[in-house]
């Protein structure tokens, strides 16, 4: 998991950023905003529902990372402080940090922490510090900019919802009408998915290619083809307590990690005004192949086997917006797991056998915007990620304060 | 005989790989601005506008090709005054080109170069999408427009020092037609000075500053926010105290809006232009205040 303080700490730093922010208001009053960073502030807020109350998993798959099925009643989301602005003419940093609530306690989560090229020139960009991976084309987006209240099912079992990671990232745009940019990122390794921060803490790694167009003023385009690598020492997954035993056992994973990824989003608006009406399609699928060793640490003794994991996951998602502020939405997810090892009893109850099941997900979503500033969203999903089926309902709220957000494609 | 062909060669492959004259690339954020570098620039110019009649500039997203367009462009040229907040930003950061980066000679932002309207005291986001440097659309008023040409003239020769004489030229011929129409156009609106106009959006304050035109109301109850029926009920109310002769929308603004309030208050509906490309008979900058005026004019009938 991310960097973690106690409740104290997130507490000051609420108190800090408050005060940050009552001074920017402060100074827009007398009209000199321009030498202050950039500030904006998520509001994310959610109601759950559902009848399950048994173990969220996903058969085939270890849970990790930010991966969670979501919570029943009213509880908070990811709100983020984000502060961002040019440091000069050759540089633009960039700093979120969320403040979420992880079992009735507080905590302060450095999301991104970067910095990235501005004036290099011919194309090039050099980023560097904490980021979201580029690979896929949902990874490198916030979670409140998602179309959906949660991550599709293929990033909740390979990546614990996304992979954020500290790193250096080198990108490319080809100086073509067409548009085509390569990208490659040498990363530390620490984070779910990987861990352990091998190879003298460049363990992780990543290749991706992007190219987008347009077709007439109407549709507009992006596919892209990405690769993940790492060595990673003891990824742990979420506990997994024996029924009646109090004791917990953690499937553990040591070994490397290859994944390959396709992407594809188009939208669709009559003459490109999106302002009434618009269709968007993205679709992404991802492989995985792991090779290594599970161990369930707290097992007395130690039950160990070998394990070389074949998973691969994809969704499909549509969103139509059919008047101003109105949109509806489609998903269907689906995962499949081929994995095997030396002793298959510890793999099951690593809940990396899936005994048959095809985890899958569809999802209904209605939302509605007052501004490009406030979101408020009902989804339905009917949820077989697991043997107990279930119908989960989702409200949310995301509200954005302070500068103007960015409309990324 | 072999130094002879290899001569031959090496000034054959120089000719093929010298273009005749190779033109700049121009980004334009908007139509408008593609139309004026075309009129300053004739041919040493190859323009793309990002945007069309049809789109409205607020609300464009930082699309692939977009990125692509900017690596390879060597002026950007928008109408700035955080228009463009919401997109062009994204695109400077990810097309890696240190040439059109604000600051650079690259980068032209138009209204920065004339004085702006409806510069906020206040910037609070419960009074809907207000700009704190003022109201970006200042190419409606053919005033400014030639101010913005002057330092747009100036900057092509910076960037393309060769073309000096030709944008020079052309300046000096786009200046007197202009000044020209200037006085045409003024003449004609003469009926429209003092007369109540309700708005979509506050997209027109530049043209009604220059036409002495009253700005009665807008459909929309904030900028940037989608009409309602209240507020529409109320407008109608207001319009007893001052009167409006018509109501006027945009291209790519609900026309539904606009039709319901026209109903209501029993006065016309008119779609003007806008900007270049937003009427079939509006083919540059001079016909744009054509048929804008035109069309104000037919709707005093």
């Amino acid at each position: 998991m991310l960097s973690k303080n106690k409740f104290f700490y997130g507490l000051v730093f609420m108190l800090a950023s408050i005060a940050v922010l009552g001074s920017a208001v402060a100074r827009a009053d007398q009209n000199s905003t321009r030498f202050n960073p950039d500030i904006s502030l998520i509001i994310d807020g959610r109601y759950g529902s559902y009848s399950n109350t048994s173990n969220y998993a996903l058969p085939g798959f270890m849970l990790g990372g930010e991966a969670s099925r979501g919570e029943q009643g009213v509880y908070l989301g990811h709100n983020e402080l984000t502060l961002s602005s040019n440091i000069d003419d050759m540089f633009y940093a960039k700093f979120t940090s969320a403040i979420t609530d992880h079992e009735s306690s507080t905590e302060v989560e450095l999301e991104e922490a970067f910095i990235e090229t501005i004036g290099l020139d011919y194309g090039l960009n050099v980023k560097a510090g904490r980021f979201f991976s580029s690979i896929g084309y949902m990874n490198s987006q916030h979670g409140h900019a998602w179309d959906f209240v949660d991550a599709p099912l293929v990033y909740r079992g390979l990546f614990g919802d996304q992979i954020i990671d500290d790193g250096v990232q080198a990108s490319w745009v080809a100086p073509t009408d067409l548009y085509v940019k390569v990208g490659a990122e040498v990363l530390r390794g620490a984070h779910y998915p990987a861990a352990g921060a091998n190879k003298g803490g460049a363990g992780a790694s990543s290749l991706f290619v992007k190219i987008g167009g347009d077709v007439g003023a109407s549709h507009s385009w992006q596919a892209g083809m990405s690769h993940w690598e790492a060595d990673i020492s003891g990824r742990k997954a979420a506990s997994h307590s024996h029924a009646g035993s109090v004791a917990t056992e953690i499937p553990t994973f040591t070994g490397t990690s290859k994944v390959n990824g396709l992407d594809f989003v188009w939208k669709w608006s009559p003459q490109g005004n999106a302002s009434n009406e618009y269709l968007k399609v993205q679709a992404e699928y991802f492989e995985r192949s792991e090779a290594g060793n599970v161990e369930m640490v707290g097992s007395s003794p130690l039950e160990t086997t070998t394990y070389d994991g074949k998973q691969q996951g994809w969704y499909i998602q549509t969103v139509y917006k059919f008047m101003p502020c109105w949109r509806v939405g489609l998903r269907y997810d689906e995962l499949d797991s081929g994995n095997t090892g030396s002793n298959a009893t510890i793999l099951t109850e690593a809940g990396l056998i899936s005994n048959g099941h095809t985890p899958r997900r569809s999802t209904v979503m209605l939302d509605y915007s007052r501004s490009e500033f406030s979101r408020i969203r009902l989804q339905i999903s009917q949820d077989d990620s697991y043997s107990d089926s279930d119908t989960l309902v989702f409200i949310q709220y995301i509200m954005s304060m302070g500068s103007h957000g960015a409309h990324q494609f | 005989m072999k130094k002879l062909t290899t001569t031959i060669i090496i000034s054959g492959l120089l000719l093929v790989a010298q273009p005749v004259m190779a033109a700049i690339n121009v980004f334009s954020c908007e139509p408008e601005w593609k139309s004026l570098v075309e009129e300053l620039g004739q041919d040493r110019v190859k323009v793309y506008s990002a945007t069309t009649a049809f789109q409205d500039p607020h609300h464009i997203e930082a699309r692939p090709s977009l990125i692509a367009k900017v690596r390879r462009a060597k002026l950007v040229i928008c109408s700035g005054s955080e228009l463009e907040t919401g997109w062009l930003p994204v695109l400077l950061r990810q097309a890696g080109n240190a040439n059109v980066l604000p600051g650079k000679p690259g980068y032209f932002e138009a209204s920065s170069f004339v004085k702006r309207l409806e510069i906020p005291g206040k910037v609070d986001r419960s009074l809907g999408d207000v700009h704190a440097s003022g109201n970006p659309h200042v190419h409606l008023d053919p005033r400014r427009v030639a101010t913005i040409a002057k330092a747009l003239s100036q900057r092509l020769i910076a960037l393309d020092p060769d073309g000096r004489s030709s944008y020079t030229k052309n300046y000096e011929t786009f200046s007197t037609r202009w000044q020209a129409a200037i006085q045409g156009w003024q003449q004609q609106a003469e009926p429209l000075n003092g007369v109540g106009v309700v708005v979509h959006h506050k997209d027109w304050v530049y043209m009604f500053d220059w036409l002495n035109i009253k700005n009665v109301g807008a459909l929309e109850p904030k900028p940037g926010l989608p009409t309602t029926v209240g507020h529409l009920v109320e407008l109608k109310n207001q319009l007893k105290e001052t009167s409006a002769k018509m109501v006027i929308h945009t291209k790519y603004q609900n026309a539904r809006a606009a039709k319901r309030f026209a109903q209501m208050a029993s006065i016309p509906v008119v779609e003007l232009p806008y900007t270049v490309g937003g009427d079939d008979n509006v083919k540059d900058l001079f016909s744009l205040f054509d048929v804008t005026i035109k069309k104000l004019l037919g709707a005093l009938k």
